[in-house]
This record gives structure tokens, C-alpha cells and sequence, in this order.
């Protein structure tokens, strides 16, 4: 097909600006934290060299903030996040597809009913339920913890089966059926065949899990209420109504959370991008 | 099924741990979340000591407050600037992206990055966007020769103002969507088209779009059924409704409800609103869309 060049370096024009947008605001950012209040305010694009420069905020951020602990609290959360949805929904995952029983065609309706409830549902009942049983706002780290686990594999888990169902209806039955002959259980043909052969599965549904976990702001406002207790969301929300003046450490706190997160989307990007629309694109 | 899968001790070790979460932290909530909405509650934690008097106080508060009115209106909004902000701007990216060779994994790379990032730390870096004196968009104006200063917060501002940060960030989610949908387009409906003499509009409007009808039934579905659960930026951005409770959508309110004025059964009578809703409207979206298939 013919193109035509102006057309052509139009089009680059205009994705262009969108990416802009996208990048920009970032950029912007991360420039600013370097930068003490008033230059925030009066020269926000100029680059920070020279006089300009300053590492105060990061010095006041780390001083203030526990951003150590918040991160430690975030990862260990959403590590068992997904530890958690990953063993559970690739377990019910295989169960619902190989084997055959009466309640199958009810037990598929539920899982897919559970991914209408919007988190605000069911979030009132969980914190009594939970109260009850002595884990939210307690000084247990552990257990404080559990409180915000427990409900966020909730969330994920029928997502997570869907996926994986349509993984174990792509894997063809011979294999298994091999293995069987040579003596292998049930669990070992789970572990030893369908676990390895689904990873690429397996880690969409762990990036869904992990992501989702880290950044759901909503769950962690309910149950880590006390300070040392807080995850990294938790932390940044605190931030914007206690020291909502304080610019330069805003910004460097944005920076310091941004960071890793976009150092492992360059690495990941491919399966990040379809763990995050897998769901969608399923429907 | 092959004859391996029989034994019923597997079915139940390997189904009932993901069916017991389901049941305790899913379906147990979601019913006891209705008894609540008759309950009198004031501390959250607890199941009230009485319950409403009259018993559908809440439903009848729920049809009287003003502020629902407000929240359901700027749901409404927020789910118009999804429909034409989000998914609009991501059709017109994945038509142009359709059309270049060079770069096609650039953009999505760069388009979807905002998704991963958490909506609270853009809540935060927006704040210092739109910080009234003077922020990075206020010091732009400047620059540009305007004099006074605009309060991008302000009553007749806040409402653009927290939906734009929503639908910037998503627009790349859509993007990556279409953009599936269109690469499965096969090429040779379009070479016979440029054969049959199609202009490139032509073939946009009478291949590329018919075709992708189901892709963008599902994003409208998403989107619509999202802006009612949009949470995390607006509350970052403009806490408690402010300014004078005009920004509220159905989730801050509902979190509003339940956590700052401590009114908990409300709180629980706002959710079923929002389950209420987001089954109504996902099927409505639907039906639209199948509807016009016909033609």
C-alpha cells in the first residue's frame, strides 16, 4: 500500500503527543523532587542542576516516613496475595475442568457470580467478621496483616480461575493420561504436568494478583488503620492530608514509590500488559 | 472425560479451599451486608444493637439525600467522560497505531504504563499539577501569557478536574484492547477492499469498526461498570466530597458514609446501590450493543 509522508509523520505526531502526556507528568516529577519548595513553585521545568539541586526532601522522607517498613508491609502483603490466589484458583482451576460431578455447573455459576461483587459489597460484613475473630486493629503485626490478605485473595480468586480453567482446557488430556499409566497420582500429575506446562498462565494471573494487591488503596483504608501497620498506598494517602504543603516531600515520596514500579514494568511489560487485559479480553 | 479424574476425595481436597474463601469472604458478606442495611450501626466492627426504626429508614434516606442525587449525577458524568474520554481516545490511538509499522511496541509499552502505577501516588502527583499557586499547570498558563490564576479546584472546576486523572490513566488499557482486536482483523479484508478501491476512512468505518463491535461492547461494559467503582484517585485528589461535598461519586460516598460520619448501615445501603446499578447497567450496555448488531 502506498503511504503517504506528511500523513505518515502526522500519525507519529499525534501518538506522539499522547505519549507525552504519559511520560511527561513523570518526568516532571521526578525533576521536582530534587528541587526545595520554592523552586517547586516558581521554576518547576527548569532541570535541576547546579544551585538546584538538593537531596533534603529524600533526606526529610526517609526521616519522617517509614517508607522502609511501608514498603516491607506492601510486599509481604501482596506476596501472600498471590501465593495465596496462585495455589488456590490453579487447585479449583484443574478440579472444575478434569474431573466430572454433579454440582460442576453450579459451582462454575458461582465463581462467575463472585466477579460481579464490587469490593464495597462485602467490606462492611468482612471487618465485623473479621473483628470477631480478633484480627483487624490488633497490635500483631501477623495478624493485622492476615486481616488485609485474607479478603484481597478473596477478590482475586474467580478472576484467577478463569484464566487458568481456559489454560487446562488447552493442555491436551494424553499427557496426563501417560502419566497415569507410569503410576502418577492425582496430585503429582497436578504438580509435575499441569504446574510447569501452565507457568506462562500462572504468572499472568500472579502479575493480576500482585499489582492489583499493591495498589488497592480501598481495602487497606479499612484494616490497617494503625501507623506501623501501613502499606505503601496507605501511606502516601496519609501523607497528602497530614503534610498536604509540604511539596518537595511529596514529590519525592511519588518518586520513591513510582520507581520500582516502573523498573519492573520495563523488565515484565509483556506479561504485565496481559495479565492486567486478560481478564477483560475474556470477558 | 478420561477415566483418571473419578476419585471424589481429589474433587473435594482440591475445589473446597478456593469455594470456602468464596463462600466466607464473597457470598456470606454479600447477604449479610443486606441485613445490615436494617441495622442501626454506629461503630464499624459490630452488627448494631437494634435494628432501623422504621425498617427501611436507609432506603427511604437513600431516595431523600442530596448528596446520593450528587454522587449518582457525577457517576453519570464520570461514566460519559469514560465512555467518550476512555475508550474513545483509545479507539482513535488503536486506529492510527493500526496504521504505522515502526513503533507499534513504544507506544503500548508507554500508553498502558499509567495502569501499573497506583491511582494514589497520581492522586498525589496531581495534586502538585493542579496546586492553585502555583502548580505545574498553573505556572504553564503563566508562561503562556496568562495573568490571573486559575483554582482548578474550585467548585466550578473540581468536577473536570478529578475525572481528567481517571480517564488519562486508563485510556491505555482500552488501547491495548482494541489494538488485540484489530490485529486479529484479517489482512485481506482490507487488501480487498483497497483492491475494490476503499479509501483508508472507508475502510476504517465499514471493516475496522463493524468488526471490532464485540471488542468495543466489552470496553464500554468495563467502563461503565468501572466508573462506578472508582475509588483511589478521587479520594486522594478530594477528600470527603470537597469542595462542599460536590465531587462525591457512589464509592467515596459509600466509604464516606461508613468511615467519617460513622454511619455504617448507611454505608451498607449505599453499596447495594452500587451493586444495584452496575447490574442494571452492564445489562442495559448490552442490550444496547447487541441490539444494533441486528442492523
Amino acid at each position: 500500500m502506498k503511504r503517504n509522508k506528511a500523513g505518515l509523520a502526522a500519525l507519529y505526531v499525534i501518538l506522539g503527543l499522547w505519549a507525552a502526556t504519559t511520560i511527561y507528568p513523570l518526568f516532571w516529577v521526578i525533576e521536582n523532587s530534587f528541587k526545595v519548595k520554592d523552586k517547586i513553585l516558581k521554576q518547576s521545568f527548569a532541570l535541576p542542576i547546579g544551585d538546584m539541586f538538593t537531596l533534603a526532601n529524600y533526606r526529610r522522607a526517609f526521616d519522617r516516613l517509614s517508607i522502609g517498613r511501608a514498603y516491607t508491609n506492601s510486599i509481604c502483603i501482596s506476596s501472600c496475595v498471590t501465593v495465596g490466589v496462585m495455589l488456590l484458583a490453579g487447585l479449583a482451576a484443574f478440579a472444575l475442568v478434569r474431573f466430572d460431578f454433579k454440582l460442576k455447573k453450579l459451582c462454575y455459576t458461582m465463581v462467575i457470580a463472585a466477579m460481579m461483587f464490587p469490593v464495597f459489597s462485602t467490606i462492611i460484613p468482612v471487618y465485623t467478621m473479621e473483628t470477631t475473630w480478633h484480627i483487624t486493629n490488633t497490635s500483631s503485626w501477623a495478624l493485622n496483616m492476615l486481616s488485609v490478605i485474607l479478603p484481597q485473595i478473596a477478590g482475586n480468586i474467580s478472576f484467577a480461575i478463569i484464566v487458568l480453567m481456559g489454560f487446562v482446557q488447552s493442555l491436551p488430556l494424553e499427557l496426563e493420561e501417560a502419566a497415569h499409566l507410569e503410576g502418577a497420582s492425582i496430585p503429582q500429575i497436578y504438580a509435575r504436568i499441569v504446574v510447569p506446562l501452565g507457568k506462562p498462565s500462572f504468572v499472568t494471573v500472579a502479575i493480576f494478583s500482585f499489582l492489583w494487591s499493591y495498589n488497592d488503596l480501598f481495602t487497606q483504608m479499612f484494616f490497617l488503620r494503625r501507623p506501623e501497620m501501613q502499606a505503601i498506598t496507605r501511606l502516601l494517602n496519609e501523607l497528602s492530608s497530614k503534610e498536604g504543603t509540604n511539596y518537595g516531600l511529596m514529590a519525592s515520596a511519588v518518586t520513591l514509590v513510582i520507581i520500582p514500579v516502573v523498573v519492573v514494568y520495563i523488565f515484565l511489560q509483556k506479561y504485565i500488559i496481559k495479565g492486567m487485559t486478560a481478564g477483560a479480553i475474556k470477558g | 472425560m478420561s477415566n483418571i479424574y473419578k476419585n471424589r476425595k481429589y474433587i473435594i481436597l482440591f475445589l473446597l479451599p478456593a469455594f470456602i474463601f468464596l463462600t466466607v469472604y464473597l457470598y456470606y458478606p454479600f447477604f449479610l451486608n443486606i441485613f445490615s442495611s436494617f441495622r442501626s450501626i454506629r461503630t464499624l466492627g459490630t452488627y448494631g444493637k437494634k435494628w432501623n426504626e422504621p425498617w427501611n429508614e436507609n432506603y427511604v434516606k437513600l431516595i431523600t439525600d442530596p448528596v446520593v442525587r450528587t454522587s449518582l449525577v457525577n457517576t453519570l458524568y464520570m461514566m460519559i467522560a469514560t465512555i467518550l474520554g476512555q475508550v474513545g481516545i483509545a479507539l482513535v490511538l488503536a486506529l492510527l497505531v493500526d496504521n504505522i509499522s515502526k513503533g507499534t511496541q513504544f507506544f503500548r509499552t508507554v500508553y498502558f504504563f499509567p495502569i501499573v502505577i497506583s491511582a494514589t501516588a497520581l492522586g498525589l502527583l496531581f495534586n502538585l499539577i493542579f496546586l492553585y499557586d502555583k502548580g505545574m499547570l498553573n505556572q504553564f498558563l503563566e508562561f503562556m501569557g496568562k495573568r490571573d490564576l486559575t483554582d482548578w479546584k474550585n467548585e466550578s472546576h473540581a468536577l473536570a478536574t478529578m475525572m481528567l486523572p481517571v480517564v488519562w490513566q486508563y485510556v491505555g488499557f482500552y488501547f491495548v484492547i482494541l489494538e488485540t482486536g484489530l490485529n486479529n482483523i484479517s489482512e485481506e479484508l482490507y487488501e480487498s477492499a483497497a483492491i475494490d478501491g476503499a479509501t483508508r476512512l472507508q475502510r476504517v468505518m465499514y471493516i475496522s469498526i463493524p468488526m471490532l463491535r464485540n471488542v468495543i461492547c466489552t470496553c464500554l461494559t468495563l467502563g461503565v461498570t468501572g466508573a462506578l467503582k472508582v475509588f483511589d484517585l478521587p479520594w486522594t485528589m478530594f477528600p470527603k466530597g470537597m469542595p462542599l461535598k460536590q465531587t462525591f461519586l457512589t464509592g467515596t460516598y459509600m466509604y464516606y458514609q461508613t468511615m467519617e460520619a460513622k454511619n455504617v448501615d448507611y454505608g451498607s445501603t449505599l453499596a447495594i446501590l452500587i451493586v444495584v446499578l452496575g447490574v442494571i447497567l452492564s445489562r442495559v450496555t448490552r442490550r444496547i450493543f447487541k441490539e444494533s448488531e441486528d442492523l
